[in-house]
């Protein structure tokens, strides 16, 4: 792996985030270890966008470190790649998705220098690792929400990162598209990448990912999904407003 | 036509009346595309409103009427409206429409006060102020013809090297910021070419219609590509042919404002395009729809 040493890929100490008077994240510790897929659960609101944001250093963080693989996020950023929300973007832009895929260069690029034909092919290869080569020339506002997801993902993975931040990948896609992506991620973790994903779905978690972190402002647990999702940490997680899914794990029992 | 040609290229007032106009064109066809993008339009309209005080205090406090100096009093008072715009939008519970109704109407209010006071005060050298309402090309000369040019061409240079960046912060800037790029002073950079682009055009547009000279080639280039460098060149193309073709219109028609001369040449770009435009154009789309046979889809067993 390129020099990204044996240092923990995340590792957040005493991390708050607040949006005004109203704290969104409350004094987060939490170090992730290499080589994983990592599902960030809670409830809305619960913080976990902005806890990849504040990591990413898009929003500001109140008090805390966050430490990339051991050096400051600015100093390690081009370990970093992201995916952010897909309506983030504005999907009417006049742009084809080759171009969105390219942008995924731009940051080993830095300022001023264009993309050339190095970063063109890049862009087809991540584009057909996606299985979207087809779709390089389309209009971006033709696509349906799952191909966009889908060139949202290759645009990460043209940045060639050690270490991904996804928002809500599984958002708005279909059941194929879920699979897809998920094997993608499989496929990153097997080469020894690190992929940390904010989850919705606590049905698929335990098959999707190895490791959680339960977040409801405050970090509940984190750890292999064994230890950390429990019937407790889940029911302190989601306090009162516990939903129909924890009945269904009582049900079925928990994940082993 | 000949004749025209002619005097384009040998008349003098001719001459700095079409380059200034397709120079404002250009710049604010080029910056209108990112203004347009990122949903700024309305902002351009509250900005160029509000530079209508920084020309009359420009004027008040030098007495003169240097073109550099009344464009340096507008950007400064259409930059001061932008900030209180955004001031509003962040600390108060009032949404964007209520604030930019506010900043348009109170700074303009406040441009006009100046502008009758100035008027009254008998001061022979302030006439002419009043043609910064509606724009009135005929009084271009060289001396205005060359600061656009110098303003114009350092903006779009930095449109030029700043390209991948102002279009990543457009198209997603969660991501810019990510990858770095989205340092604020970037974005602030880019609103501030918007202003010079702008305060280019005062003079010839007004500061009432000015926001449409933004907002106008852009939508209009949007109808026809979707390439962003080839929208950004095709809205500068309807910007300096709008431009020129008001204003010659306006000079040659006595007494015609320039200002919704211009306007109307490019209105007449806008609905072309909508009607027509190649990648969006609703007379394609209607007749898609009418000669359109649909085929059943194929059985799901």
């Amino acid at each position: 792996m390129t020099n990204t040493n044996d240092q923990p890929p995340v590792s957040i100490k005493d991390l708050t985030v607040a949006y005004r008077e109203k704290p969104v994240l409350w004094d987060v510790d939490l170090t992730i270890p290499a080589g994983k897929l990592v599902a960030i659960i809670g409830p809305n609101g619960a913080g976990k966008s902005t806890l990849i944001k504040a990591v990413l250093g898009i929003i500001p963080s109140a008090a805390g470190t966050i430490e990339i693989f051991g050096k400051s996020y600015a100093e390690n950023r081009r370990f970093v790649g992201y995916v952010p929300q897909r309506t983030s973007a504005d999907w009417d832009f006049p742009t084809n998705a080759l171009d969105v895929v390219m942008m995924g260069t731009y940051g080993a690029l830095g300022w001023v220098r264009r993309p050339g034909k190095a970063q063109h092919e890049l862009a087809m290869e991540c584009l057909v690792k996606v299985g979207m080569e087809e779709y390089a020339h389309r209009q971006i506002s033709q696509l349906s929400g799952g191909q966009q997801q889908r060139v949202f993902l290759a645009r990460a993975l043209a940045q060639k990162a050690e270490l991904y931040f996804m928002d809500e990948p599984f958002v708005g896609v279909d059941a194929l598209t879920e699979k897809a992506i998920v094997t993608l991620l499989q496929e990153l973790r097997n080469q020894g990448r690190t992929v940390i994903c904010v989850h919705h779905d606590l049905d698929s978690a335990p098959d999707y990912f190895d490791w959680v972190a339960l977040l409801n402002v405050r970090l509940i647990a984190a750890g292999e999904f064994k230890e950390a999702f429990t019937l407790e940490n889940l029911k302190t997680t989601y306090g009162g407003v516990m939903n129909a899914s924890l009945a269904h794990f009582q049900k079925i029992g928990l994940p082993q | 036509m000949i004749e025209l040609l002619r005097d384009l290229i040998f008349d003098y007032t001719l001459r700095n009346v079409a380059l200034g106009s397709a120079l404002l064109g250009i710049v604010s066809g080029a910056l209108g595309t990112f203004a347009v993008l990122r949903r700024q339009g309305l902002l351009g309209d509250a900005l160029a409103h509000a530079a209508l005080p920084g020309i009359c205090l420009a004027f008040m406090i030098t007495g003169e009427k240097t073109p550099i100096l009344l464009m340096l009093g507008a950007a400064v008072t259409g930059w001061l409206g932008t900030l209180t715009l955004m001031y509003i939008i962040r600390h108060t519970a009032l949404d964007e429409d209520a604030a930019l109704g506010i900043v348009l109407s109170v700074f303009f209010g406040f441009g006009i006060v100046l502008l009758t006071l100035l008027q009254r005060s008998g001061n022979a050298n302030q006439a002419g102020l009043d043609k910064y309402l509606f724009g009135q090309a005929a009084t271009l000369v060289a001396e205005n013809v060359t600061t656009m040019a110098i303003l114009g061409t350092l903006a779009l240079s930095v449109v030029i090297i700043l390209y991948k960046e102002f279009k990543l912060i457009t198209f997603d800037p969660s991501f810019a910021a990510s990858i770095g790029f989205g340092a604020s002073w970037v974005s602030v950079l880019l609103t501030f070419l918007i202003v010079i682009a702008i305060v280019i055009g005062l003079q010839t547009v007004g500061v009432v219609l000015m926001a449409a000279m933004l907002i106008g080639p852009a939508a209009a280039a949007r109808q026809w590509t979707n390439r962003l460098d080839h929208m950004i060149m095709l809205s500068a193309a309807f910007g300096a042919l709008s431009g020129v073709g008001g204003a010659l219109v306006s000079i040659s028609e006595s007494g015609l404002p320039t200002g919704p001369m211009i306007i109307l040449v490019l209105t007449l770009f806008v609905i072309l395009s909508f009607t027509f435009g190649s990648a969006r154009g609703l007379f394609w789309e209607w007749l898609h729809n009418r000669n359109r046979t649909l085929t059943p889809p194929p059985e799901v067993v």
